[in-house]
């Protein structure tokens, strides 16, 4: 498992969460078109591949095969786990 | 110098000119017999003398893992302009047409990306 706060630091990342957020399952030439044509991202399409590679290494995205095409999920559980270590009240840990 | 016409790699010709005629609505225009394949054109019927559409087989080496190369990672081969994206796609789904990108509007342009069922992707997009 890659590391979340790592995965979370690059402004990019960040976006390509919030384009998931907005509709989740995306292809890889979606989400190029998202960053472009909102962001005026001029990411290349294999440097935006590496990105997913990290957010997917962290478990902050999960790449799904159908058929011919792939997919992309957003997976919040990674950010769960950072609530329940500082967010929660001390009285609930055990 | 005009573009008179473009090509799609196909990897059935019958099929795919059912798929470009029957669902998707352009007519063929010409079909010349060529050794092993036909030379087979289809055109808008809303601009019959307009840009021709190629269906050309896939034979070549190169052109299949060119196709499954982009297909995986959602580009489009080519685009299609439509009136009403939002319309085309409810139309083509009801046919049985599968999206890989569903309706998306950015700076004025919407544009949605399907399966031609010929190993493509293909766009459509209003303006």
């Amino acid at each position: 498992m890659g590391d979340v706060f790592k995965a979370l630091a690059d402004p990019t990342r960040r976006k390509i969460l919030d384009e998931l957020k907005e509709r989740d399952g995306q292809t890889l030439f979606e989400m190029c078109g998202r960053l472009a044509s909102k962001y005026q991202l001029g990411s290349s399409r294999q440097a935006i591949s590496q990105h997913f590679d990290v957010l997917e290494a962290a478990g902050l995205v999960e790449s799904r095969r159908q058929g011919r095409y792939k997919f992309h999920h957003l997976n919040t559980a990674p950010l769960e786990s950072i609530a329940r270590r500082w967010l929660t009240e001390p009285e609930q840990h055990p | 110098m005009r573009i008179n016409l473009s090509s799609v790699y196909v990897d059935d010709q019958d099929k795919a000119l059912r798929f470009y005629t029957g669902v998707l609505g352009f007519v063929k225009k010409t079909e010349i017999p060529l050794g092993e394949a036909r030379w087979l054109t289809v055109v808008s019927p809303e601009d019959p003398e307009g840009t021709e559409l190629l269906l050309e087989p896939d034979g070549h080496p190169a052109t299949k893992p060119f196709k499954e190369a982009l297909v995986a990672d959602g580009v489009p081969l080519t685009s299609f302009a439509v009136d009403d994206v939002e319309k085309e796609h409810e139309r083509l789904r009801e046919l049985g047409v599968i999206f890989t990108q569903a309706p998306l509007t950015m700076g004025g342009v919407t544009t949605a990306v399907f399966d031609d069922t010929c190993g493509n992707l293909i766009q459509i997009a209003s303006q």
